[in-house]
């Protein structure tokens, strides 16, 4: 019905995973934040495991908008 | 404990972002909205994995993660039963056999197919009965929601509601069954996304599975069980009471297993439309299969770290407490809140609270997407105002009676929400309403598809004996220590389960042990008032087989369903 849902997807995906990569990254070695997930910056690691997913909707948004206009 | 959070600005930026996104696909649809059909029915053209993804985030509401999770804390991986033998068989089954008579017989929601397969009087006892219990639960939804916006985040009770009702008002309104349909999916990927990290920090910090089996030993043990019996599913089943759910295997086989799963994905018109929303006859039949795929690991995304929030709970020094009911008795709906608080920093705090939220959300829309839909063709159509047969007024008008009751469903279900703040027991009494409701119904539907015999008549008494029967026993029966009427035993207490989840088993097998043998007694005694040709295409017997066109055998649904089997098996195995 008229919109691929992938594209919303990967766009929200890549925009929240780049969110969270740059805040990750400010706050590296931010040992009060990261004590309660243990010394992990949870926050780089799902940032960038989001980013991944968000650009792979993506391209694959853009492969199937492709296919129908050839 | 403590039950609040302070959340910082980049949780509130990523909430922000999902709900921009929410309400972006509800206007980005808006245009698409011009009949009534692709309002409620999605025009019939989701792609089966969109479909499938949407039938299964439809079940993983926000209640039932939370629900889920403190279960995964009171009875164990015991719990996956509702995953594995409680949902795959069910799935594969309505997939394969039930989905070509649904899709096939052209009809736009349940209450219709019994229509055309029974009578009127089956059709409207069903169609009403269906539209009051969603509004009811998306008034329980909404009411959760505010709940826990309001102890979670200090935000406002009355502000709370009306906020989420808007925002679910605003996409259902804009892009109908679509909308909901695509916010489903959207919700599904957050919701696990969301909730990976505390799977993955919780079992880091116990040391792994096996470490967390280790110290879970002596909390069982304590609790006078077999010390592996919170790791295993079947394995403690002989007997009732050497398991937390108080139930034997063949309780859990017939009444988990059969009646109860089986009366909930193939005929609750909630789940069934997702699938119906499909663009193919074939992609409806996978719909149910693509959704089982992710189903059976929803286990591990929700049940585990429930596992170790009992862990978690009796380790000194852990910091990990949950809300208490009384004194010992720990309120454990609240388990994947404290787990969140435990665990997540800001940043991805703020992705789980959205996960849920965008889930509380969608069980909302959902409930109201059906309630329309049903409201618009069952109730509206059929007794007060019929199609005229001018084709492009009708679709107007229907169009514009499908917006109507979206508004009037939701503002229905804030007053819902406001009864749920005033009784708190409306919860336990609608699911266990439901169980009532179910079970005869897949009874009645049942043999409707495969006995070409059954009648109208049988089908309208099939539904009420069951029911009666199921509140009967209800009223006779009451599990141990129950403190009020609406668990049961308000006739009189003649019988006393050992827990509530075997009263609820066995009420459900009443109900559908009743409804059938009364539907086949009366279909013996009346006449069947349709002909072979109006049975064509709902009845097994007298429809043409199924025919899956000239698609390769690896994508076919038959190979698909062999696939989930396999792999359910091999987890039930793995978790024996």
């Amino acid at each position: 019905m008229g919109i691929d849902i992938k594209l919303p997807i990967g766009l929200m995906f890549s925009i929240l995973g780049l969110l969270l990569t740059i805040f990750g990254l400010f706050t590296n070695g931010d040992v009060l934040l990261y004590s309660r997930s243990l010394g992990i910056n949870v926050n780089l690691w799902s940032g960038i495991g989001m980013l991944i997913f968000g650009l792979l909707m993506l391209f694959f948004a853009y492969r199937t908008q492709k296919s129908k206009k050839p | 404990m403590d039950t609040g959070f302070t959340l910082s600005w980049i949780d509130y930026t990523i909430m922000l972002v999902y709900f921009v996104f929410v309400l972006g696909i509800g206007w980005a649809l808006k245009r698409y909205m011009k009949t009534a059909n692709a309002f409620l029915e999605a025009g019939r053209a989701m792609p089966a994995w969109v479909a499938g993804l949407a039938f299964i985030s439809t079940n993983l509401g926000a209640l039932e993660v939370m629900g889920m999770t403190g279960s995964g804390a009171k009875y164990g991986m015991l719990t996956a039963h509702f995953y594995w033998v409680g949902a795959i068989p069910a799935m594969v089954f309505l997939a394969l056999f039930m989905m070509p008579f649904y899709y096939g017989s052209k009809a736009r929601s349940v209450p219709e197919y019994l229509k055309l397969r029974f009578d009127e009087k089956t059709r409207g006892l069903n169609a009403i009965l269906f539209a009051v219990m969603t509004i009811l639960a998306s008034g329980i939804s909404m009411y959760a929601l505010a709940i826990l916006m309001e102890r979670v985040l200090g935000w406002n009770f009355h502000l709370s509601l009306i906020l989420s009702a808007a925002i679910v008002l605003g996409y259902t309104y804009l892009g109908g069954l679509s909308s909901a349909i695509y916010n489903e999916v959207l919700q599904f990927f957050i919701i696990v996304i969301g909730l990976l990290p505390i799977v993955l920090l919780s079992l880091q910090d116990l040391g792994g599975w096996e470490g967390m089996k280790e110290q879970l030993a002596p909390i069982v043990s304590a609790k006078g069980y077999a010390p592996d019996t919170w790791t295993t599913t079947w394995k403690y089943t002989g007997s009732a009471s050497a398991n937390p759910l108080g139930v034997e295997w063949y309780g859990i086989f017939a009444g988990l297993g059969f009646v109860l799963s089986f009366g909930y994905w193939c005929t609750n018109f909630l789940i069934v439309q997702r699938a119906m929303s499909a663009k193919s006859p074939t992609a409806a039949r996978n719909t149910p299969l693509i959704g089982a795929l992710p189903k059976m690991f929803v286990p591990f995304l929700i049940i585990v770290p429930g596992i170790a929030a009992l862990v978690l709970l009796n380790k000194p020094g852990s910091g990990f407490s949950l809300p208490e009911i009384s004194p010992g008795h720990y309120n454990y709906d609240y388990t994947i809140i404290a787990l969140l608080k435990q665990y997540l920093p800001a940043g991805v705090l703020g992705l789980g609270i959205t996960a849920l939220l965008a889930s509380f959300m969608s069980g909302m829309a959902g409930n109201v997407s059906a309630f329309n839909t049903v409201w618009t063709y069952d109730i509206y159509q059929s007794y007060i105002r019929p199609v005229t047969g001018n084709k492009e007024t009708d679709d107007k008008h229907y169009l514009f009676v499908g917006r109507m009751a979206t508004i009037f469903g939701v503002i229905v279900s804030i007053a819902a929400a406001y009864l749920a703040s005033l009784f708190g027991n409306i919860m336990d009494f609608l699911q266990t309403i439901f169980s009532m409701i179910n079970a005869p119904l897949f009874a009645v539907i049942f043999l409707g598809m495969f006995w070409k015999r059954t009648t109208g008549h049988a089908a309208f008494s099939g539904l009420l004996a069951g029911f009666v029967i199921a509140l009967l026993h209800h009223g006779l029966t009451a599990p141990l220590g129950a403190a009020t009427l609406v668990k049961g035993g308000w006739i009189c207490q003649v019988y006393t389960y050992p827990v509530e989840m075997a009263q609820n088993f066995w009420t459900a097998i009443f109900a559908w042990t009743t409804a059938t043998i009364v539907t086949v007694l009366v279909s013996l005694l009346t006449k069947q008032k349709k002909s072979d040709g109006d049975l064509k295409g709902l009845v097994y017997s007298l429809t043409p087989k199924f025919k899956e066109g000239n698609v390769p055998w690896y994508s076919r649904s038959t190979t698909l369903a062999i696939v989930v089997l396999a792999i359910a098996t091999i987890l039930t195995i793995l978790f024996w």
